[in-house]
C-alpha cells in the first residue's frame, strides 16, 4: 500500500468541506437577509471546487489527499478524492446548483427583509447536507464517516417536516427512528472494529482485516445500519412518506443524493474493508433484498394515485438495483472490482438515477405548483402548461426504465450483462421485469399529463428558469447514456493503491 | 474487595436498565434512564476514563434527561394516548436485542491479545502538540476534523430544534423553562449555585489542556447553570432572532475553523498549530467551543419558538 502523503491540490478537498460549513455558519449568525446571497455564492464556488478536483485527479492520475493537521493515519485523518469520490462530488454539486436554482422560486426571502422560518431552514441545511455528502464522499476514516452520517441525518430530517403538517412531521420522526437507529448500528461495528484492529483508517484496515467472527459481527452491525438508512426492504418502510411530504426542492436532494452516502459506505466496507473473498450467500442476500425492493416498490409505485408518492417509491426500488452489484463483483472480479462491469453498471446507475430522480421529483413540484395538486389521474393539460417541465420528467423516466438513450440504459445494460456472465439469471430477470414496470409507471403520468385538460382548468405560470433548471438535470441523466459500454477508466484512478 | 464493587455496580446498572424498560410510567423510565447514566458514568470512573465519565454525567444523566422530562410533561400520559406497541412488535425487538446483544458478547468475552490500540502512538506525539491530556491532544489535534464537524452538527441539530417552531411564532422566545410549582429551594439553588457552577465549567475548560476535562464537560455545566437561572424564571429564553445568541451559537465553530485555515498560511495546513503556539491556541479554541456548546445545549433543551416575536 503507497502510505498517505499530500498530493498537489490537496487543500481543495478541505475546501470542499468548508465551504458549505461556512455559508451555513454564515447565514445563521447574520440572518435571513443575507441568506439567499450566501448560500448561490457557497453554491457557485463549491461547484467550481469539485470541479477543479475532479480536473486534478484525471489529470494527475492519481487520487488526490489530504492529510489533516499533517497526522498520518491510523493516528490522523486524512481525506482522498479518487475517480469515483470525483465523480460523486460533481454529481452533488451539480444537482445542489440545480436546485438552488429551483428553489429561489420557493425559498426567497420576503422583501420586507423579516426572517421568516421556512427558508431560514432550508438554506442553512441545504448547505449542512453539502458538507455531510462531500465528507461521505472524501473521508477515509470510519469514524469521520460517522460524524459525516450525522451531519447527514441532522441535516435531512427537518427538511421532511419543514412544511410543518401532521403528517411529514409524523414522517421525519419515523425517518429520524430509523436514521439513529442505523446510526447506533454503524457506531457499534466501528467500535468493534477499532477494538479488534486498533484502527479505523480504511487503507489499514484493508491489509490487516482477517476472516474472523469479531470482523463478521462488525462488518454484519455496520452494513444492516446502512442498510436501513438507504430503505432498503423490508427497512424502506420510511422513505415514502418522508420523500413525498418534503417539499419539492428538498424531497430531489434526499432522493438523488442523501439515500446514495448509505449505499457508498456499503460498497467501500464490502470492496475496501472487508477480508476478501466474502461469503457468496451474503452477497446474494444483499441482492436478494435489492431484487425484492425492485419488484415490490415498483409495484406500489403504480399503486399511487399522488405523483410525488409515486416517485419516492420509485426511488425505493431504484436504490435496489445499485444492491445488485455484490454477487455480480465476486471472486476474483472483486479484486479490483472497478476493472468490472457489474461495479461500473452500478454506480453508473447510481449517477444516473440521481440526475433523473432530481429532476423528475422538481418536475413534480413545478406541475404541482401550475395545476394546484399532484394527483396522477388529474394531470390532464400539464403538458400545454409545463411542456418544458414535462418533457423533462419524461426524459428521466427514460432512465429509470433503461431505454436508450439514456444513463439508466447502459447501466442496466451493464447490470445485465454481468448478470448473464455471472449466470445468475434471476438477477437479469429482475432488472427486465424492473424496466418493464419502470415503464408502465412512468407512461401512466406521462399519458395523463398529455391528456386534454378538463374544461375551466386555470393553471399558474411558472417561471422558465425554474424549468429550464429542471430540463438540464433530466438531459445530463440522458447524456450519460453516451458513455462506452465498458469499465471506465476515471472511475479506477487512485483505487490501484490499494492491492 | 474491588470484585465486590464490580459486582454490585453491575447488578445496580441492569437494574437500573431493567426498569427503564419495564417502567409503566414514562415519568419513571425517564427518571430509571437518568439514574442509568449517573451509574455508567461510575463505571467509566472506575475504568480511569474521567473523560468520558464526566460526558456521560453532564450529557448521559444531564442534558438528556432534562430533556426526557421536559418531552414527558409535554406528553398525555401513556395509558391515555393508547400509542403501546403490540405484544408482536415488543417481542420482535426483544429478539432483535437479545440476538445483537449475544452477537457484542461474542467479541467483548473474548478479545485480541494483546489489545491494538493507538495509545502508544497517541502519547509519542504528544510533546509535538505541547499538551498533557492525551484526550484534548486527540479531540483538538490528531482528530480536529471530527471535533469541529461534531460542533457543526450539534447547531444542524438546533435548527432541527428550531425548525418544529410555527411559523408564527419564528424568531420568538420558547416556551418558559418555570416549574409549575414555584418552590423556594429552586429560587435559592438558582441565586446560590451559579457563581460556583460558572467557576467549575470554566475551571473544566481550562484544565482540560492538561487534566481531565474539557470543552463538552465544562459547557455542559454552563449549560447547567444557565437552566438554572431559567427553571427558576429568573431570566427568561432569549429570543432565538436575536443575533448575539446566533453570533454566540457560531463563535466556537466559526473560531475552530479560522484557525485551521490560518494553519495553511502559519503551519503545515489546515488544523495544524504552529510549533509552540499549540496550546494557547487549542485553549482558545476550546474556550469558544465551550460556550457556543453552553449556548447550543441551553437552547435545545428551551425547545422551538413558542411565542409570537416582540414588536
Amino acid at each position: 500500500m503507497m502510505p498517505y502523503a499530500t498530493t498537489p491540490g490537496g487543500w481543495m478537498l478541505v475546501l470542499a468541506l468548508m465551504l458549505p460549513v461556512v455559508g451555513m455558519l454564515g447565514i445563521f449568525a447574520l440572518g435571513l437577509r443575507h441568506a439567499e446571497r450566501i448560500a448561490h455564492a457557497t453554491l457557485l464556488a463549491g461547484l467550481a471546487v469539485a470541479l477543479a478536483i475532479a480536473v486534478e485527479v484525471g489529470r494527475s492520475g492519481q487520487a488526490v489527499t489530504y492529510l489533516i493537521g499533517g497526522w498520518r493515519p491510523p493516528l490522523g485523518i486524512a481525506l482522498q478524492a479518487d475517480g469515483l469520490s470525483a465523480v460523486l462530488m460533481v454529481m452533488t454539486s451539480v444537482i445542489l446548483c440545480s436546485v438552488g436554482v429551483f428553489a429561489r422560486g420557493s425559498f426567497s426571502s420576503p422583501p420586507d427583509g423579516a426572517e421568516v422560518r421556512r427558508p431560514f431552514v432550508f438554506w442553512t441545511l441545504l448547505l449542512g447536507l453539502w458538507s455531510a455528502l462531500n465528507t461521505v464522499w472524501l473521508a477515509q476514516d470510519l469514524f469521520s464517516l460517522f460524524v459525516a452520517l450525522e451531519l447527514l441525518t441532522f441535516s435531512a430530517v427537518p427538511l421532511v417536516c419543514l412544511d410543518g403538517s401532521r403528517d411529514t412531521l409524523r414522517a421525519a420522526l419515523r425517518y429520524l427512528l430509523f436514521a439513529l437507529a442505523g446510526s447506533v448500528f454503524y457506531l457499534m461495528g466501528t467500535g468493534l472494529i477499532y477494538g479488534a484492529y486498533g484502527t479505523m483508517d480504511i487503507a489499514s484496515l484493508h491489509q490487516v482485516a482477517r476472516a474472523d467472527w469479531a470482523t463478521s459481527v462488525a462488518l454484519g452491525l455496520m452494513i444492516v445500519g446502512l442498510m436501513a438508512k438507504a430503505a432498503l426492504f423490508p427497512l424502506h418502510l420510511w422513505l415514502p412518506p418522508a420523500h413525498a411530504g418534503a417539499p419539492a426542492a428538498a424531497s430531489a436532494v434526499l432522493s438523488a443524493l442523501v439515500v446514495k452516502a448509505p449505499f457508498i459506505l456499503i460498497l467501500r466496507l464490502w470492496f475496501d474493508v472487508a477480508p476478501q473473498p466474502l461469503p457468496a450467500a451474503a452477497g446474494a442476500m444483499l441482492a436478494g433484498l435489492g431484487a425484492a425492493s425492485i419488484l415490490f416498490c415498483s409495484i406500489m409505485a403504480l399503486r399511487q394515485a399522488r405523483l410525488k408518492l409515486m416517485i419516492a417509491y420509485s426511488t425505493v426500488a431504484q436504490v435496489g438495483y445499485l444492491f445488485l452489484v455484490f454477487p455480480l463483483v465476486m471472486g476474483s472480479a472483486a479484486e479490483m472490482p472497478w476493472d468490472s462491469v457489474g461495479w461500473t453498471g452500478g454506480v453508473l446507475q447510481l449517477v444516473s438515477h440521481a440526475f433523473a430522480k432530481a429532476a423528475m421529483f422538481l418536475a413534480a413540484g413545478l406541475i404541482a405548483e401550475a395545476l394546484g395538486h399532484d394527483r396522477i389521474a388529474d394531470l390532464g393539460g400539464a403538458a400545454k402548461g409545463v411542456p418544458v417541465t414535462v418533457a423533462a420528467f419524461a426524459l428521466a423516466g427514460l432512465s429509470l426504465m433503461g431505454l436508450p438513450p439514456a444513463g439508466g440504459f447502459i447501466s442496466k445494460l451493464m447490470l445485465l450483462t454481468a448478470a448473464v456472465e455471472t449466470a445468475n439469471w434471476w438477477i437479469a430477470a429482475t432488472i427486465l421485469a424492473g424496466g418493464i414496470l419502470a415503464a408502465t409507471y412512468v407512461f401512466r403520468v406521462v399519458g395523463s399529463a398529455l391528456a386534454q385538460p378538463r374544461a375551466g382548468l386555470v393553471m399558474k405560470a411558472v417561471p422558465l428558469n425554474r424549468e429550464l433548471a429542471v430540463l438540464t438535470l433530466a438531459l445530463i441523466a440522458v447524456a450519460l447514456g453516451f458513455l462506452p459500454l465498458q469499465p471506465l477508466d476515471y472511475l479506477g484512478i487512485g483505487r490501484g493503491g490499494m492491492p | 474487595m474491588s470484585l465486590a464493587v464490580d459486582l454490585v455496580m453491575v447488578l445496580l446498572i441492569l437494574t437500573a436498565a431493567v426498569w427503564t424498560i419495564l417502567a409503566r410510567d414514562r415519568r419513571d423510565a425517564v427518571i430509571a434512564f437518568i439514574v442509568l447514566g449517573l451509574l455508567l458514568s461510575l463505571v467509566w470512573m472506575r475504568l480511569l476514563a474521567v473523560d468520558v465519565a464526566l460526558t456521560e454525567a453532564a450529557v448521559g444523566g444531564g442534558a438528556t434527561g432534562l430533556v426526557l422530562l421536559r418531552a414527558c410533561a409535554r406528553l398525555l400520559p401513556v395509558e391515555a394516548d393508547g400509542a403501546l406497541p403490540g405484544l408482536r412488535l415488543q417481542v420482535a425487538v426483544g429478539v432483535l436485542c437479545a440476538v445483537v446483544g449475544a452477537c457484542l458478547a461474542a467479541v467483548i468475552l473474548s478479545p485480541p491479545e494483546p489489545a491494538p490500540s493507538l495509545a502508544p502512538a497517541v502519547a509519542a506525539h504528544m510533546e509535538d502538540v505541547g499538551l498533557k491530556n492525551p484526550v484534548t491532544v486527540v479531540l483538538l489535534a490528531y482528530r480536529a476534523l471530527d471535533t469541529l464537524l461534531e460542533k457543526v452538527v450539534l447547531v444542524l441539530g438546533l435548527i432541527g430544534v428550531w425548525a418544529l417552531a410555527p411559523d408564527l411564532f419564528w424568531g420568538g422566545r420558547p416556551a418558559s423553562l418555570r416549574a409549575a410549582v414555584p418552590s423556594g429551594t429552586l429560587t435559592f439553588l438558582a441565586r446560590v449555585l451559579p457563581p460556583i457552577g460558572v467557576l467549575i465549567g470554566i475551571y473544566l475548560v481550562w484544565n482540560g489542556a492538561d487534566h481531565p476535562g474539557g470543552t463538552f464537560q465544562g459547557g455542559t455545566v454552563l449549560a447547567a447553570m444557565w437552566l438554572l437561572v431559567m427553571m427558576a424564571d429568573l431570566g427568561d429564553p432569549p429570543e432565538t432572532r436575536a443575533l448575539r445568541l446566533r453570533r454566540l451559537v457560531a463563535v466556537g465553530p466559526a473560531l475552530f475553523i479560522a484557525v485551521g485555515l490560518a494553519g495553511f498560511g502559519m503551519a503545515d495546513g489546515f488544523l495544524s498549530y504552529p510549533p509552540g503556539y499549540a496550546k494557547p491556541i487549542i485553549v482558545a479554541v476550546e474556550v469558544a467551543l465551550a460556550l457556543s456548546i453552553a449556548v447550543i445545549l441551553g437552547l435545545m433543551v428551551a425547545g422551538p419558538a413558542a411565542k409570537e416575536p416582540d414588536q
